[in-house]
This record gives C-alpha cells, structure tokens and sequence, in this order.
C-alpha cells in the first residue's frame, strides 16, 4: 500500500489530487500549495478540505460575524467570549456559567435518531472542554407539516435520540421548541444547547502551551464514522482491502460520554491538563490543528498510535473520522500518570500520541515517516474568507406591500372556536408528547422547564443562585424582516428570563439558512447578523458564541431564515422566581406592553396561508424597559404570576396560563379579534393580588410601560367577554392534537 | 446512621440519592462499584440511571460489580437495600427480588409525576408511610415495566410484599400495576419510581418521596 | 471459520412490545404475511479453532448466568459453520 508522505509529495509535484471531489476551489487548492510551498500530500490535502469547509471554517459567515466583535458590548461578566469552544459568563459567588447552541440539521435528516442524539453529544462535549460539569439540555427542534409523512419519519426518531442521549447523560432538559412549518420539508432543524456550571478557577481553554508537554487523546476507540468524501483519498492510495464500509453518520453511544464526563471532571479537578479540545467535526484534523494554533504553533504527532475500532482505516480516513466520545488534552510529562489513573479508574481508553513542540509547524507521522507538515493556523484559523454577493431577494417588497387577510373573530361563537383553534393548532399545542420522553428531574435542581417560559436551573444549593435559559426565533418575521426579526428573536428570549425574574448577561445563537451562494439567501443572514449585532449592542449582552448552519434547503428552495437566539440570565434565589401561572381564583390580570394590530407573521396568519405583511419593528429601549418591570416587580413582590406572550398572542398566553393549574380566568376586551390574534412584541401577562394594583401602577408608570387591565382568575373556563370556553374543552383541544399525529 | 449509595459508571441519581439521604436525616455514604467495601454503612441505596448503559439489559452487567457480592451477603442478614429504578433492575438480575423488569410497553421513555399508593408500610423503607397512602413521585424509565410469571405474581400479592402501586392508567405496563415490591423478609425493597427527586417541592412535584429516607431511621429507633 | 451463537428470545408469556411494534409496522408497509412477530437477541462467539464440547457446556452456563435473564428469557446454543 502506498503511503502518501511529505518526502514523496516534495517529489510529485505533478500528481493529479481529487481536491475538487473533496470540496476545494481550484484557488483553494492553489494556495494550500503556495503555503507549503509543495503539492499536499493526501493526508494534507484531507484535512486542509474538512477544515477549510464551510461547517468548519465559516468562510462565508466570517466577514460578517466579525459584528459581534466590532460591536461587542462592554460586559463585566463575560469571561471568555467568541472563539473558544463556548463562552464563559461569570454569574457571581464565584461560578462561571457557560453555554452554547449548535446544529446537527443534515445528520438528522438522513439518521434522525443518531442526527439528534450526536448533536447533544458533541454541545455538551463542547461544554465540558471549558472545565464545566454540564447541567442541563435544550432542543429547538422544527419540522415539515405536522401530518407530512416525512415529518412522521423524522419527528419520533429525532425526539428519541435527544432523549436517549440527554437522559442516558444524566442531563435535565430544561426547555426548547417544536415548529412545524413546509419551509422545514426535508430540511429539519435540529438545534441543542448545553449549559454548565464551574468555578472561575476550572475554565480551560484549548491551547497546546509548553514545548514537551504531551498530546493525549482520550474516550472513544476511533472507527470510520462520518468519514463519507473523504474515503476518495483511501482508494486512491490504498485500492482494495479492508472493511469497504465508511458510515457517513455518526453513531453516539451516551454511557462512553457519562463516564467521558465523569473522568474529565476528575481530571480537571486535580488540574491535570494545561489544554483540552473536544474531538467534534473533523475529529483530530480539527483537534490538533486548533491545540497547536492556541499555543505557539509546534506539535508532532503519531497518528499509528491512535486507538483503533476498526484496523483497516488509512491514516487520511483517521484524521477526517468523526467517531464521537473522544477528548485530545495537553498534559504535562509528570502528571501523565495520574491522569492515565483516573482514566483507568473509569475504564477510558487512553493514549499519549504526541507532544508540544518548540517552532511552529504541526507534523503528523504514520510508523515514523512524515505524511503531515503544515503550519497549524493556516488549517484552523486561516482558511479562505468569502465575500459572498448578496442581493436583497424580490420577494421583500412584494410581501412587505401585502396586507394581510385573513378572519377576524368577533361574536362570542367566533372567539370560542377561534381560541380552540389556536390551542389545538400544532405549533401552539400541548407538547407532552415531546416533553415526557425527556428527564427533566436528574440532578435534582431544575426549577423550570417545559412548558414554562425559560429552563431554570438552581446552581448552589445554599443560597439558592440559579441561572435561566431561553431559546427563541421567528422565522415568519426573519422571512418578513430579517433585520427585524433577529431583533425581535433576541428581545423574545431575553424577555422570556426576565419573566421568571432573571437578568439577561449573554447571548448564543445558532444561524439556520439555505445556501450562501444564493445572494438572496446570503442577504437574509448578513441582515439577521446586524440586527442581532446591533440589538446585543443596544441590550447590552455579549454574543459569547453561536454556530452557523448552511445549506439547509432542498433544490433550489431555501428554508426561511430561521436565526434561533439564545439568550442566559441569573436569578439570586430561584425559590423567590415568579412562576409562569396562578394557582387560586380572585387574582387580577393584567397586560403590560402596547397591542397593534401585528398580524404579519402571525401564527394566524401562518395558519391561513398568509405569509406577508410588515414584520412588527422592535423596540429594544421598551424591552429593557419591560425588562426592568419585571425585575423589578419580582423582587418588591409584586407578581403572583408573570407569563410571556409570543406566537400565538393573547389567546395563546391565556390558554397556557389556564391550564397550567387549572384556574380559568373571565377577559374583558375591546377589539377582541385583534387583542387575542396580535402578536405585537414586548408584552407580558401579569396576575397581582387586589392588594398590589397601586404598585404595579406605579412601577409600569415609572419605566413607562402601558398597563392595560386584563380581568380576574377563577372559575373553571376561561371568559372572554361572552365567549364561554370550559376548561375541560380547552384541555382537550390543547392535548389531543399530538396524540392523535404521533400514537 | 450511614446510608451507602452506589455509584456504578453510567449511575446517574447518586447524588439526588445522597441529599435525600442527608435530607432525611442519615449520613449519605459513597460506595464505588469496584470496591468490596461496604464501608459499615447500616443501609445501601442503589440509585437510578443507566448502568453500563443499559448493555447486554438493565442492571445485568452492575449486578456483577465486586460491590454487588457484599451487598447480598448484607442483604441476606437483613441489611436495609433500597433499589431505585435502575436499582430495582439490579437487585432483580441479581435475585434479591424475583421478577424483572423489561421495555415500557409503549415503547417509549417516560418521564411523569406519577400518583401511587403506599400499600405496605411495614418495610425498612416504607414504615414512614400509612396504608393506602397516595404520593406523588416522578416516574422516569425506558424499562419500567414489572414482569414475573403467575406464581410469583401470588406470592407476592398473597405475602403483601407488592409495597406500592401505580393508582389510574397504567404508566408502562406492569403486571397488577406494581410500582414496588420487597422481599419476604421486608428489608429489601425496589422501586420504579424516584422519591429522592420528591423531597422539596422547588424541585420535584412535592416533598411525599422524603419517606423512603426517614423510614429507616424508625427502623433504627424500633 | 464456525462459531458459536446463542440466541436469546422472550419466554412466550411475556409482552413482547418491540416485537408487537414491528408486526404493526409490517402491514403498514404492504408486508402481510405475519400473523405474529417477536424479537429476540442474537450473540455470535468465537473461539480458537471449532467449538468443542467442553466449551459449549460453558457457553451454555454463561447463558444461564449472563447472557439470558432466565425469569423472562429462554435462549438456545448452537454451531454455526
């Protein structure tokens, strides 16, 4: 078999490489051999193809996710931001919280179980490479229509591998969403986040530092999953022999990453590495390259070294494997005992690979002969940068010139059916279906979850600090408005944890769009970016990381921009947050904010076929506003209950908070049909005792929010004006809907 | 009074285990799979997860655990052995208690606060409680479902050894409905679902799982 | 090279719900032949050189003690060449 090594390349320089089967520009190609002043040698040629792609070098995001840099808000509490595998916020008494939301939307799609179940299992690796102990999931997932065949293939299996991994992990999962919409047909979206807690003295970052320190990689045996392309390289230098089966989907096994974490954190504990990086997209091509740019630059390696699931795998096939549950740490020569201890204590695989060097070049050997020398920044760091055309699309001032039409209940008949039809409809109803096939009590400190406004999770249990989390995004406003609508996803998310009582510090996204060679497309994300950009500028929170996926679209037909915003706030005791709903009759409500007639983009409008209109235009100076309000009314005891309103409006909002403990409510409206349909943003539902109205007068007065009173709880329907609807009606309405599309 | 809890690789509510234990009023002890050391605990908790995950069947390859054989012995001469979901399958596969417990006949996990009846309190683990008592503890499993051929089935309802019940639909298929059992001779007993995650109603449904911790303190004090 | 397989199945009285989920599957996708499905494990072993007597006795015990959960499983031994 013939071995492609640095020595043959310096004198082949006329070999023909497949760089354009592998996904490289001939510019591309070009370059990386103008950098080594040599052709590539395949195994070179591999890793510079997966870490120059999209998914991992972010070419074509780059120039404009430079935003969340240029107009970073100044923040005391962020203490790691963009560019390491997740941000890091310091939440006070010492604790430091990261955070991070990513996509496995492709992987999903072809293996919806694996898909979902790896995309947990690399977030929380992701987590734990910052020195954190995960603590809880959550899982924005979106689908095609809820009765689509497909959507019956992909929903059951995707909500089973979130809950297969997430539970096996020991993992609360806190909260998240389910969306149905067409725009989502063959291209689901499957976006998770992970949450940890650690000490400010645990955060790790990912560099290799310290010449003679040792390479170790550690956790899963590597086999060839999610090599897919890449095997173009092995026949072309290896022929035949050998398992000819290269998996293109990862296959995650939960137990090897709970006992993964179990280990590390032991490691950690004993600060047994001076560097870690999670193996995730890529595998060791990523790994190494980013571990040796973080440092000065040297490292050599000793690929046949690494352990093997499957010995026929060449060494190109070794550095592209994306075999899950595998961690690359750098540690020190005389720590390396004890960190092979623990390992052993836990039944980890382990091996030294390689060391720390002196100089700048990542050198990669197979049985001793050179077969990879670069300089590790230009893989990791210093891919290509597109500028990518971008053209608002034609669609925009055709829908944004539109009305929307549709019908607007007015008789106390039309408000009942309207208000069921809402509650039944399955982006509003009742997901349980979803939700109970996840833990969300292991590890004994989830304060909120499903079907509440944000997770919530207790951090210390002696003075009762917790932190919340929510995860938001409009893709009818994005289509609508992308600037606005990544606007109005960060202020929907901030507002969703101010609810409970917490206080927004830092924000995570993850980017879901159709291609980036499509200007209109590309016009869309660089929108959503500076509104998100400028929206975290104005509210004060730091972007601390986030994931872009591309390419989700089927043909030519791109999904809605969907840019999912995740937003995390701490609370000081979560014993004293302000639930989600009330628990007793004679409490009265009330709306905080403005209602407009904002039916663009509407859940009703979506549900008559109307995808047109002006999306609402955000005012972030309100939302803080609100924001404040809401903090404030939580602390001097204010609120009995506080519940955020977005799709689905006031008739959404009411529907939840009633059935949430079964206590209706009698409403009183004026312009029913608009006050229950629109979906105007910045707004809360608030229930007070009787014996609070004047300090909610005066708190609402004081940050200048409108206060508009809603009406009274108790009895056992929710009243609106004389529209009758028993809480039994709306319950089954609410709850029927997912039984009947997945049982 | 020291309670051990197990910690297993792939053991997930050893801590929630522990702070029950410490809640309840014992001192909650940490006992690790591979060591045969019972440490003079006066009582052992194995707690939920997914042991080995899951492998081979739930609980097949923990039962095994070097820790596993003192525990038998202990339990042989009445030490209190509390199995908690995972727990419970692996004091089955170990024959501590007979039966077994298999997929959820719905085929999926679930995850629910579910209402039982405490239907026999003279246990270790459940003197706390009152005959017919109802509780409601969040159920959490794949593998919940309780199966045993019909002669065991009369044993144990004829010995009033069924210790808890699930009360409404049935969650996951169990025969008879049975959430829990004990031995014969009351000291061992396994449970599907979690008290130790119904002990402060901030984080759990209610605070109704505490007894479970406290009922061996009354044992002690008998 | 043969080897030796135990195969593992549900003991008859006992609800099988995986196996019940592929017999409804299978008349969903045009497949009607089935009046019944359960599903079982298979375990494939190899050994030095063909099974000897010796070793499948030992077999057999591992099934008995690991391989199988006898209160709800029966499983059979045998040589596959």
């Amino acid at each position: 078999m013939a071995l492609d090594t640095v020595a043959i390349a310096q004198t082949t320089p006329e070999a023909i490489q497949p760089y354009a089967q592998l996904g490289l520009k001939p510019d591309e190609y070009a370059r990386i051999r103008q950098i080594l002043g040599r052709r590539p040698t395949s195994s070179e040629l591999a890793m510079y193809s997966v870490m120059w792609s999209e998914h991992c070098s972010y070419k074509s995001s780059k120039v404009h996710l430079k935003q969340f840099g240029d107009k970073a808000p100044k923040s005391d509490a962020l203490l790691v931001g963009i560019g390491e595998n997740a941000g890091v916020v310091d939440v006070g008494q010492g604790y430091a919280v990261t955070f991070k939301i990513e996509s496995h939307n492709h992987p999903s799609f072809v293996e919806p179980y694996q898909g979902a179940a790896t995309g947990i299992g690399g977030i929380v690796r992701d987590i734990l490479t910052m020195g954190a102990r995960p603590v809880a999931v959550m899982d924005p997932l979106r689908f095609g229509p809820a009765d689509a065949p497909d959507t019956r293939r992909v929903l059951p299996g995707i909500v089973a591998g979130v809950g297969g991994y997430g539970n096996c992990l020991g993992l609360p999962n806190i909260g998240g969403e389910v969306i149905f919409d067409e725009t989502y047909s063959g291209n689901p979206l499957v976006n998770a986040l992970c949450v940890g807690v650690m000490k400010h003295s645990d955060i790790k970052l990912a560099k290799a530092a310290g010449a003679g320190n040792l390479v170790v990689l550690y956790g899963a045996k590597t086999g060839g999953d999610g090599i897919g392309g890449v095997s173009v390289l092995a026949s072309e230098t290896f022929g035949a022999g050998g398992s000819t089966k290269r998996p293109s989907v990862q296959v995650g096994d939960p137990f090897v990453e709970k006992v993964l974490i179990e280990c590390s954190l032991e490691i950690f504990a004993e600060d047994l590495v001076v560097g870690i990086q999670d193996l995730g997209g890529a595998g060791l091509s990523c790994a190494t390259s980013e571990l040796a740019s973080g440092g000065s630059g040297g490292m050599k390696v000793a690929l046949d070294k690494v352990p093997l699931r499957d010995p026929s795998l060449s060494p190109e096939e070794i550095l592209m494997s994306e075999s899950q549950e595998r961690m690359c740490a750098i540690v020190e020569p005389e720590k390396l005992a004890r960190f092979l201890e623990i390992c052993a204590k836990w039944d980890v695989t382990v091996t030294a690979i390689g060391e720390v060097t002196d100089g700048d070049r990542l050198v990669i050997t197979w049985n001793d002969e050179i077969i990879v020398n670069v300089p590790p920044r230009t893989v990791a760091h210093e891919g290509p940068v597109y500028n990518r055309p971008m053209a608002q699309p034609a669609y925009i001032d055709d829908v944004n010139s539109q009305t929307v039409k549709v019908p607007i209940p007015n008789t106390a008949a039309e408000i009942k059916a309207t208000v069921l039809e809402l509650a039944a409809t399955p982006n509003l109803a009742d997901k349980s279906w979803v939700t109970s096939q996840y833990d969300k009590y292991v590890q004994g400190n989830t304060i909120q979850s499903q079907p509440d406004d944000s997770g919530m999770v207790r951090i210390d249990e002696c003075t009762h600090l917790g932190v919340a989390i929510s995860t938001d995004a409009n893709a009818n406003w994005s289509y609508l408005n992308p600037y606005q609508g990544a606007k109005l996803a960060l202020a929907e998310a901030a507002r969703n944890i101010a609810t409970a009582g917490a206080r927004p510090l830092a924000v995570t996204n993850c980017l879901n769009f159709g291609s980036p060679e499509d200007p209109g497309v590309m016009w869309q994300f660089a929108e959503s970016v500076r509104g998100l950009a400028d929206g975290c500028l104005e509210m004060g929170l730091p972007v601390t990381g986030g994931n872009v996926s591309f390419y989700n679209q089927t043909g030519a037909v791109a999904i809605l921009p969907t840019p999912v915003i995740g937003v995390l706030g701490v609370i000081d005791d979560v014993r004293t947050r302000t639930p989600m709903s009330f628990e007793s009759a004679g409490l009265d409500l009330y709306l905080l904010g403005d209602t407009h007639a904002d039916l663009a983009g509407s859940e009703w409008a979506f549900m008559h076929g109307q995808r047109v209109g002006q999306s609402p235009t955000a005012d972030l100076a309100r939302e803080m506003r609100l924001i404040e309000v809401l903090l404030a009314g939580r602390v001097e005891k204010i609120f009995s209950a506080a519940h955020d309103l977005s799709q689905g409006g006031l008739s959404a909002g009411l529907t939840e908070m009633v059935l949430r403990h079964s206590v209706g409510a009698t409403i009183t409206l004026a312009d029913v049909g608009i006050s229950l349909l629109s979906e105007s943003p910045g707004r809360v539902i608030v229930a007070i005792e009787p014996s609070k109205t004047d300090a909610l007068s005066s708190l609402a007065a004081k940050y200048q929010i409108t206060l508009s009173r809603l009406g009274t709880t108790g009895g056992n329907a929710l009243r609106i004006n004389d529209a009758v609807i028993s809480l039994d009606e709306l319950r089954t309405a609410h709850t029927a809907t997912f039984q009947k599309l997945f049982c | 009074m020291r309670v051990g809890v197990i910690t297993f690789p792939g053991t997930l509510d050893d801590r929630d285990a522990a702070r029950a234990v410490n809640v309840g009023g014992a001192e909650a002890v940490s006992l690790w799979h591979a060591d045969a050391d019972l440490k003079s605990v006066d009582a052992v908790i194995l707690p939920g997860g997914f042991s080995y995950g899951d492998y081979l069947r739930c609980g097949a390859i923990s039962r095994f655990a070097p820790v596993m054989n003192l525990v038998i012995e202990a339990a042989e001469k009445g030490m209190p052995v509390l199995g908690i979901c995972n727990g419970f399958q692996v004091l089955c596969e170990s024959h501590l208690l007979p039966g077994a417990l298999t997929r959820n006949s719905d085929l999926h996990f679930l995850c629910r606060d579910q209402e039982i009846e405490i239907t026999n309190t003279q246990t270790a683990w459940t003197s706390s409680y009152s005959v017919g008592q109802k509780i409601v503890i969040p159920l959490k499993n794949g593998e919940g479902s309780f199966q045993c051929d019909d002669k065991t089935l009369a044993q144990l309802e004829g010995e009033g050894r069924v210790i808890a019940r699930y009360v409404g639909q049935n969650p996951n298929g169990s025969r008879n409905l049975i959430a829990g059992i004990s031995n014969a001779r009351g000291n061992v007993v396994g449970l599907m679902p979690h008290p130790e995650h119904a002990i402060d109603p901030l984080t759990g449904p209610t605070a109704q799982g505490l007894g479970f911790f406290t009922s061996i303190l009354n044992d002690m004090v008998k | 090279m043969a080897k030796i397989v135990v195969d593992v199945m549900l003991k008859p009285e006992i609800l099988d719900p995986q196996g019940n989920a592929v017999a409804s599957a299978l008349p969903r996708l045009g497949f009607t032949f089935a009046t019944s499905v359960r599903q079982g494990k298979r375990f494939e072993i190899e050994v030095v050189g063909d099974p000897t007597p010796a070793q499948l006795a030992e077999v057999e015990k591992a099934a008995e003690v690991l391989l199988s959960n006898p209160v709800i499983e029966n499983y059979v031994v045998r040589v596959e060449k």
